[in-house]
Parts: C-alpha cells; structure tokens; sequence
C-alpha cells in the first residue's frame, strides 16, 4: 500500500516536471522567433517536411471523409426527405469538426512522429549537444523554425481536407445520388457562416497546430537518448496528440458553439 | 575578458569539482590542470565520467561544487551569451561524430563558418577545402554523413571542429571501434593538427596505448578521483595498482572483475524470494 | 541550386493552396460570399408571433431570395416581435403595402420571411415598417384548434 502510494506520488511529480520543462522549453523555443525570422529558409525546409510531406494524406482522407458523409447523410437525410440539405450537413460536420480534428490526428501521426523520431535522434547522436559545443543554441536552430513551420502548416492543411470532403460530399451526392447541383451548393452557403462555422474551424485548427507540434518536439527532445528511448517518444507523440485533440476540441467546441 | 596573467600557461584549471548523477557520485573532488599547447590525456576505465568532464568542461552540465576555469574564464559564472562566445574558441568532437545528418560533409564543415562569421562565399569554399584537405578528405567534401564510415565521419568533425580556428579541442573517445589503420591516421592527425595550429588537445580515451604514444601530460581517473597524473612515461612506470591494472588490461585488481554482489553460494543456494 | 528551387516551389504552392482552400471556404461553403448587407436598406415587420424565425434568415418574394432577417428583438409597448429586414438594394421596387408573412420551408424545416407584393404606388424604403404582417404557424396551435373545433362538433 506504501509502495503503491509512493510510486503513485513519483510518478505524479515527474508528470508535473516533464510539464514544467515543456512549458520552459516552448518558452525557449518563442526566444528562438526572431533569430528564425533573420533566416527564413529554415523555417522554408520545415515547411516543406512538415507541410507538403503531409498534403497527401490529409488529401486521400478528405476526398474520402467527404465522399462517407455524402452517402450516409444521403441515406438518412432520405427517409425524412431532406435530402436538399445533404450539403449542409457534409460541409457544416467537416467544417465545424472533422476538418480540424481529423486532419490534427493524421498530422499526429504523420508529422509529429516524424519530427519526434527526427528530434529524438539527433539527440541521441549528439548533434544537439554538437551545435551548443558550436556556439549555436540548438533550441532556437533546431526546434522553433519545427514549431513555426506546424503551427503554419496546420490550419492550411484542414482547410485542404474541409474543402476536398466539400468536394468529395458532392461527388457522392450529386454526382452519383442525384441531389440537385444548385440545391447542394446554396443550402451550403445559406446554413453555413463564415464567422462562427468557418473561423471557429480554423481557430480550432491553429490551436491544434500549437499543441501537437509542441508535444511532438517535446517529447523528441525530452527523449531518453536511446534506440528505445527514440520509439517510446514516437509512441507518445501520438497518443498524447491525439488525446489532446480529442480533449481540446470538446472544450473549444462547447466555448465556441456554448 | 583578458585572462588571468597567472593561469596563462595553464588553459583548463579544475578545482574541488563534485558532479553527481541522481544518487551516483561520478566526481568526487577531482583537481585537473590541462596545460597550454599540448596533448592531454584523460583515461580512465569506462563509466568513470569521462565525457562527463568534457561536457563540464564545455559548459553543458553544471558541477554540483567546484570551479572549471577555461582561459581564465569561470565557465559556469559566465552568461549564456559570454559562454557561447567561449564555445566558439573550443572544438569538441564527439564519439559518434555528431555530424548533422541533413547536410553534406562540405556544408558540415562551412556550418560553423557560416554561423559565425561573415565571410562571403568563396571564402568559405577556400576556408572549407582548406579543413577538409588538413584530414585528407578533400575529395569527399559532396558526400552526406551516411555515406562516410565511422572514421571519416571522425575525421569531418574534426575539421569542422578546427573550422573556426579554436584554442583548444576536445576528442571524447576518438579511437574507440576503429579499424589498426584508421585508428592510426586518427592518432597522427590528433598530434599533427594540435602541433601544426597550435591547438591545445584532451583526449579523453581508454584506448591506453595509442592515447599515451601522442599524449604530453595523462591523467588517469577512476572512482570520481584523479589517481594518477604525469608524464606517458611516469605512467608505464607507475607502481600504483589501479593505475597498472588499466594500463596493463589485467582482467582483476582493484577495480573488481565482479560486480558487487553477495557470496556466490549464499546467492545461488537462497530459496527464490 | 535547383533543389533550392524546387523546394521553394513546393513550399510556395502548398501554401498556395491551403490559401485557395480557406478562400473557397469563405466564398462557396460559408455564407461570405453571399451577404453582402452593406448593400441592404433595412424595413421592419411586427408579428404578434415568430415561432421560430431566426437573425439570417432568408427574406423571399415569389421564391426568390430578395433579403436577409438581420435582427429580432421584443417591442414591450406592443408585445409583438419585431424582425429587422435587410433586403438587398437592387430590389428597391416592392410596394410599401406589401405583406409579410412568416413561412416554413417543408413540414419540418427552417422557417423564412415570405413577402406577398401589394399594389401600392409608393414604394419600401430604409425605415419603412410593413403594416400587414401574418404569424408564423405554430404547429400545438393549429393541433389545438382542431382538436377543440372537432370538440364542438360532436357536442352539437
């Protein structure tokens, strides 16, 4: 019972460390804005492995998302005989929810377990240690161009995936199920707002970016130096994102839509 | 920021120092003197802290007590700024090299160049070749890190270490897992670049041999504490055991072939807990 | 040099895009591009009963959309609602008696303005209030009524 307590009590104090250093080190990384500013092609090589590596995924899934909630919507919205607003309901659940959401998870798994593993290995290889024996602060060098370039990448990255679902949605239900072309589209921009839908959606998305590119750089840089260590890292970065995301879109979704 | 006229001829001065690592003690009042201009060698049986001491030195880790003065210069009083401007007159090479691997052996070595300086272009191409050619890897200067084996990759960092022209290297295990020849070709460059830019070296090593036919001054630490210091020669002929049983490679001898562990039989004979 | 380049490129077109994806959300999916109420006069219309009449709500004559409800608020005077219509300048030849009423588009959807022309001369105008105006149907009442009107038959 003892020991249960004991290691219940270190397990709470080193959760609460590894949350201090994370907050140090995204203070760290802020201090590193504009030295990264007076040389933007490293932010441009983050972007590129951050943002376009990613586009493809995130596209894939878009289209298909899309296309899901074009059939089912069909489906259901057919037995009350709503099937007009078919475009409502694809765009409004992509904007509002999955576009942010789900394109926030797949970045988790696609880029925040690259950067971890990256981040993670140049710590163990001593390349961190080999730019502060440099005189280079590798936070600065190293890590803030990576959190910029997320930060950047995210929001564009949901409003790729909302759009192809849009289009993907449109496919299915015009294209193959018959809803009208013009109904489809006008319903759409008469029920959906660009303020509270759309905003809020790329709010979301940026709060996103933040979080799940500052836990994948945390825990690459955090990592126990170790091949072990390395995938641990990788391991966390998603789960923690996702968790994160899921947690974070039920409060941002109730302050917004209350 | 001049230094101390007193320590001129001394560039390393450790003094009283303690580092622990969680409950571990790995120095325990260690006094060092790194003297100017030559090769100094660290050696010590492996997990006694080596590299610790040149991250100490380097102003990476924070001594639980004691001073570290480089250059006259206290490093751990020094701001970051004041620190990173001393940074740049040390090289260090690491075990593993620590060559970044998204970068080419030619931009490897310019990195520091670029980072620091304000030279144009074709300068640093000069400066970068010139390096390179010091560690006869001139013609490798377009291949990336992955393609170098382990002793190049060595020999890159060492001229990038050299890129800016510091006052002093340090070599954390330069020797380990290489080949009789490249270990070789290290032990000369180590010895040559330190007499050709007149370059202060510590080489931290157990490689007891090759460590000691470059060194001018070695120390050999085991236990958290400096056992022995001197000349190679006053080494070989030392009488104290510890040092003899590094130097010789006996299998048992102070430092114990076994573990700490209970009697054999009061092990093996106990009923599982 | 050309891998810089190519970099650029990509970067700058993924960028690109994103950009076109955010300008196609505000333009086509949103309503942003629809509403534009810096080219609307206002007219109110008092209804003793909205039901469930919204702020955004389309604004039609003869089907087609002329106008949004741009507010509704609660008159303590009269106790009626009172709905703010923000139609769209380029219709600016609706006769002043003209009538509105609210309307629900299908059984259960969203309910709208429905505006009936008079055959008035003069016409509306910013300020202008529509004097006829007809509730929206609440579905409990119209239920109500029926019941108690079937009620009173089988009593006489």
């Amino acid at each position: 019972m003892i020991t249960w307590l004991a290691t219940l009590g270190r397990a709470g104090l080193a959760s609460a460390a590894r949350l201090g250093r994370a907050n140090l080190l995204m203070l760290a990384m802020w201090g590193g804005l504009p030295a990264m500013l007076r040389r933007p092609r490293l932010l441009l090589d983050q972007m590129f492995s951050v943002g376009v590596l990613t586009v493809l995924i995130i596209a894939v899934s878009g289209v298909f998302v899309g296309m899901v909630l074009g059939l089912q919507g069909y489906y259901i919205l057919s037995r009350f005989g709503a099937e007009a607003t078919l475009g409502v309901m694809v765009a409004a659940s992509l904007v509002r929810e999955l576009g942010p959401v789900v394109t926030a998870l797949l970045f988790a798994g696609r880029a925040g377990s690259a950067l971890a593993a990256e981040i993670g290995l140049m710590k163990s290889t001593e390349q961190l240690s080999g730019l502060e024996m440099m005189a280079v602060n590798p936070q600065h060098r190293v890590l803030t161009p990576r959190l910029v370039a997320g930060i950047l990448s995210m929001p564009l990255l949901a409003a790729m995936f909302t759009t192809l679902g849009v289009y993907g949605g449109w496919f299915v239900g015009v294209g193959l199920l018959g809803v009208d072309d013009g109904t489809y589209w006008a319903q759409m921009q008469s029920q959906i707002d660009w303020h509270e839908d759309v905003l809020n959606g790329v709010i979301k998305s940026v709060v996103f970016g933040v979080v799940c590119t500052w836990i994948a750089i945390f825990q690459g840089y955090d990592c126990v130096p170790t091949s072990e260590g390395v995938s641990r890292a990788t391991t966390r970065t998603v789960v923690h994102s996702s968790l994160a995301v899921l947690g974070l879109d039920f409060v941002l979704t109730a302050l917004m839509f209350n | 920021m001049s230094p101390n006229p007193a320590t001129t001829d001394i560039l390393v001065r450790i003094r009283g120092l303690r580092f622990n690592r969680g409950s571990k003690v790995i120095f325990d009042g260690v006094d060092l003197d790194i003297p100017r201009g030559g090769v100094t060698a660290i050696m010590g049986p492996s997990g006694t802290g080596k590299t610790t001491l040149l991250k100490l030195i380097g102003g990476q880790l924070r001594p639980d007590a004691g001073t570290i003065e480089v250059d006259g210069l206290n490093v751990h009083a020094l701001s970051t700024r004041d620190l990173y401007r001393l940074r740049i007159r040390m090289g260090m090479l690491f075990q593993s090299g620590a060559l970044l691997t998204d970068l080419s052996v030619f931009d490897n070595v310019a990195y520091p160049l670029r980072e620091h300086t304000r030279l144009n272009p074709s300068m640093i191409r000069k400066l970068v070749l010139l390096k390179l050619e010091a560690v006869g890897l001139r013609g490798a200067h377009h291949l990336m890190p992955a393609q170098l084996s382990g002793g190049m990759a060595r020999r890159v960092a060492m001229a990038r270490a050299i890129a800016l022209d510091p006052m002093m290297i340090m070599y954390d295990e330069p020797f380990t897992g290489q080949d009789p020849i490249s270990m070789g070709v290290l032990v000369r460059l180590i010895r040559r670049l330190n007499d050709a830019a007149d370059i202060s070296s510590i080489v931290v090593s157990h490689d007891v041999k090759e460590t000691l036919s470059i060194a001018d001054l070695a120390y050999v630490i085991s236990d958290g504490r400096v056992i022995e210091a001197g000349s190679p020669h006053k080494l070989n002929a030392s009488e104290n055991p510890s040092t003899r049983q590094f130097i010789d490679g006996l299998p048992d001898g102070p430092v114990a072939f076994h573990y700490g562990a209970p009697a054999l039989d009061a092990d093996l004979f106990e009923d599982a807990p | 040099m050309s891998k810089t380049t190519q970099l650029e490129i990509l970067v700058g077109a993924f960028m690109a895009a994103g950009f076109v994806a955010l300008f196609f959300l505000a333009m086509q999916v949103s309503n942003l591009g629809t509403v534009n109420s810096g080219d609307a006069y206002r007219i109110t219309a008092r209804f003793d009963n909205i039901g469930g009449l919204k702020a955004k709500a389309p604004v039609t004559l003869a089907g087609v959309e002329v106008g949004r409800v741009l507010d509704i608020y609660f008159d303590s005077k009269d106790f009626r609602a009172v709905a703010v219509l923000g139609i769209y300048s380029q219709y600016n030849q609706i006769p002043d008696d003209t009538f509105a009423k609210i309307l629900t588009a299908g059984l259960l959807g969203e309910q709208y303005v429905g505006l009936d022309p008079g055959g008035s001369e003069s016409v509306l105008k910013e300020g202008s209030e529509i004097a006829v105006t007809q509730s929206a149907l609440v579905l409990e009442e119209v239920i109500g009524q029926f019941i108690y009107g079937k009620a009173q038959e089988g009593a006489n």
